[in-house]
């Protein structure tokens, strides 16, 4: 009985899996690779962008109930049709290109980095079995493509010819190199605990259980701070508030996509969303165990719906830190960066080595905590003390 | 030859070629790195992913953007003219045709006529690393060291001079 | 602590986004076009003119003294004068506005022309959904869509209205007994010269009918 039922979870789980396998069976031999990429790359392409227009109306309605106000709820019942007139309207727009911009720059820049942000979903396990490319250098390709992202915002940032869109490429810029370091930093402890950088066998590495509780990374105390590392460098990555400087409307209006109206600003607004829900999955797949479930006895729900609940709470997390916290300046997001998260990431490696080489048991686990958290508070302490305050002085003339 | 490799070839040689020939200096970078990116493609083709992704995100993800904040930051982006001067042409494309005779000859006599069956290269990264931490060592630490002055000049070039302290408060 | 600043905003929005599912009154927007907010009493927002009674050709207070013409600001006042009289607000003859137009696209809700008005003929509706498709006549009112009842005028702004009309009543009253008072003194003069009159009639006869044709006239 019990074995039915769990054949028949499996079979849920694998659904996408075995629809693949019977359709590419009515394809004749030389077209199955191509039939297979085009199957395999599809489902994702439509998902995420689907996921990106529930994510605006649940950001615009989560941010009014922090805000003690409705959000949209006018379209549709409770708002839920507004990213349909937010595409019609996109879609609608006058597509203005300055007269002294460059225009094929101008046309490539959203285009690029559209195609960047779709690229980071090949390496990404949705679920069990399902990934579209396995490579043997997965990691190594998220980051690499994610540095894409930063030549698309020096076109958009040059062509549009604007001193407001040059200021805002160079802070976005300067902002996204800044925080890549302990991106990449901080997926390195769990590359050195998983020996391999491909996405599919950290994620299965991280499937298995001890009693009930899973083996993820981020119950340990390196994957704790790489996590919390992590997250805060991809906050960053993707222009998110508290890291909205670049796009932030009452300082630059709207920095290096001032001057992009319509599809090609919606086509920015996707990809920066894309990017975002990106690295949330990669974070995922490298600290909460990727599409396992939490606990052994709830491995009967299908392990994409596991994967897309943490995104959605991944989401959650951003959306509210979104509705909390005030932006930062930019001088406070680059002292942030290399003063603490840099200094910090490394330690988080030394800390993940300490703990490769002791045997396991609460030995290694105090030994770890007490490294890392003495150095988060010596860190912490020393961004304060950069801080000078002195009485304002004025000149008046005589 | 197979079509993947001309495709990739190709897209290589135009982007450097336009990288020399384009007037708009921001053009050339994104040409430049246009090339760059075959490049990439050309090393994923031949199993080195590890190399592949690595020249994508040091040399697209920071050379490039180097490249570009270089020409934003300087007046160089004013397009020219014309390109280079011509009275440099006859005498560059004979040293270009005589270096690419000499590649050409060494490419055809080292290799062999027949296509050498070579295991497929296995856990690139892990040989990769091994490699670096044993055998190249005293290179790698060398190269730390040249990073680390590399950074520190920087910095100084780049900061302030020390200001004079400001007096506190003007009574 | 580090970060202590942070996890009490979270916890501040976390209060707000939860109880605002749980306790309406968290939630102040006022959902229009389903609700409105109330409007206080001197809300003001593009002029009317107010007649009495039922007619509003008749019972308009507007006199065409053209005074809130000149005062306008942004001259959104245009006004032709009749050239024949109507009995006005408190009875005495007077011309009336041919022509009363108001442009509310210009209209700038200073309300000096209800100031300046010596007649309270105009004063401050409260309509402000206005808008129309038409975009060259649709906001230009003419007399009789801005001729409104004292009654709607009560209505909107009440104790505004209540000393407008005890005011409007004071002066009819006076005008009343002016009236009477002039009536009283012309019939008197009219007794007078009657008695003059019939005093002198042994003075001639023939003088008598044609004198009394003449004062009787």
């Amino acid at each position: 009985m019990s074995g039915s039922l769990l054949a028949y979870a499996n079979d849920v789980d694998q659904i996408f899996v075995l629809a693949k396998h019977w359709l590419l069976g009515y394809v004749p031999g030389p077209l199955e690779p191509i039939t297979s990429a085009i199957l395999s790359v599809v489902p994702v392409m439509l998902a995420f962008p689907l996921l990106f227009a529930i994510t605006t109306v649940l950001e615009r309605k989560g941010l009014g109930r922090m805000q003690n106000r409705y959000g949209p709820n006018r379209t549709g019942w409770f708002g839920i049709l507004q990213p349909m007139a937010d595409g019609v309207k996109s879609l609608t727009k006058e597509d203005i290109v300055p007269r002294t911009a460059d225009q094929l720059v101008h046309y490539l820049a959203p285009v690029v980095m559209v195609i960047a942000s779709f690229l980071a979903y090949a390496v990404l396990p949705i679920g069990r079995n399902m990934v579209i490319a396995n490579l043997n250098a997965g990691v190594l390709f998220f980051f690499a493509i994610g540095s894409m992202v930063e030549l698309s915002v020096f076109m958009a940032g040059w062509s549009s010819h604007s001193k407001y869109s040059l200021l805002g490429a160079m802070r976005a810029i300067a902002q996204m190199i800044s925080y890549e370091m302990p991106l990449v930093l901080s997926s390195v402890v769990v590359i050195m605990a998983a020996g391999s950088l491909s996405t599919v066998t950290i994620v299965n590495l991280q499937a298995g259980y001890t009693g009930i509780w899973p083996h993820w990374y981020l119950f340990t105390p390196w994957g704790i701070v790489g996590f919390v590392i992590f997250m805060i460098a991809a906050t960053a990555e993707s222009n998110r508030c508290p890291f909205d400087m670049p796009e932030g409307e009452s300082e630059i209006i709207a920095g290096y996509f001032i001057e992009y109206s319509g599809f090609k600003f919606a086509l920015f607004f996707l990809a920066e969303y894309l990017g975002m829900f990106a690295t949330s999955a990669m974070a995922i797949t490298l600290f909460l165990g990727g599409w396992a479930a939490p606990f052994s006895f709830l491995t009967w729900i299908p392990s994409y719906i596991w994967f897309f609940a943490k995104l959605l709470t991944i989401i959650f997390m951003f959306i509210w830190v979104r509705g909390t916290l005030p932006r930062l300046r930019m001088d406070q997001l680059m002292n942030f960066a290399w003063k603490f998260m840099l200094p910090l990431s490394l330690i988080n490696i030394v800390g993940a080595g300490v703990w490769h080489f002791m045997p396991a048991g609460f030995v290694r686990w105090g030994a770890v905590s007490l490294l890392l958290i003495l150095s988060c508070v010596l860190l912490s302490r020393g961004l304060r003390r950069n801080k000078w305050f002195h009485v304002r002085t004025y000149r008046y003339a005589t | 030859m197979t079509i993947s490799f001309l495709l990739l070839a190709a897209i290589t040689i135009i982007g450097t070629a336009a990288a020399m020939t384009l007037k708009n200096l921001v053009h050339c970078v994104l040409a430049l790195t246009l090339g760059l990116v075959g490049l990439a493609a050309l090393y994923l083709e031949l199993g080195a992913q590890f190399v592949g992704f690595t020249q994508i995100l040091v040399y697209v993800g920071a050379v490039a953007i180097l490249a570009a904040f270089a020409i934003m930051m300087t007046r160089s982006a004013i397009p020219t003219l014309s390109n280079a001067e011509s009275s440099f042409r006859a005498s560059g494309s004979l040293i270009a045709v005589l270096v690419f005779a000499v590649l050409a000859w060494a490419v055809y006599t080292g290799t062999s006529k027949q296509a050498i069956l070579l295991a497929p290269p296995e856990g690139s990264v892990a040989q990769v690393g091994s490699a670096l931490m044993h055998h190249f060592v005293l290179p790698l630490e060398v190269i730390g060291l040249l990073l680390t002055a590399a950074l520190v000049g920087a910095a100084i070039v780049a900061m302030d001079e020390p200001r004079a302290k400001q007096t506190r408060g003007r009574q | 602590m580090l970060g202590e600043g942070i996890v009490k905003g979270l916890a501040e929005t976390a209060r707000n986004f939860f109880g605002s599912y749980v306790n309406k009154e968290r939630l102040t927007t006022v959902q229009y076009p389903e609700e409105r907010l109330p409007q206080i009493e001197a809300t003001r927002d593009f002029p009317f003119l107010v007649y009495d009674g039922a007619d509003p050709a008749a019972g308009l207070r507007c006199v065409a003294c053209q005074i809130c013409e000149k005062e306008c600001p942004p001259k959104c006042i245009y006004i032709v004068k009749s050239t024949d009289k109507k009995p006005d607000a408190t009875g005495k003859p007077q011309a009336y506005p041919a022509q009363f137009d108001i442009d509310i696209s210009v209209c700038m809700s200073c309300q000096i022309c209800v100031e300046v008005c010596p007649f309270d003929a105009i004063k401050m509706d409260v309509e402000f959904e206005l808008s129309s498709e038409d975009r060259f006549g649709g906001l230009l009112l003419d007399k009789y869509k801005l001729a409104k009842s004292n009654e709607y005028y009560n209505k909107i702004h009440p104790t505004e209205a209540g000393a407008v009309d005890a005011a409007l009543a004071e002066e009819r009253a006076k005008a009343k007994l002016a009236a009477e008072a002039k009536a009283k003194k012309d019939a008197e003069a009219a007794a007078a010269k009657a008695a003059a009159a019939a005093a002198a009639p042994a003075v001639s006869a023939t003088p008598e009918p044609a004198a009394a044709t003449g004062e009787t006239k």
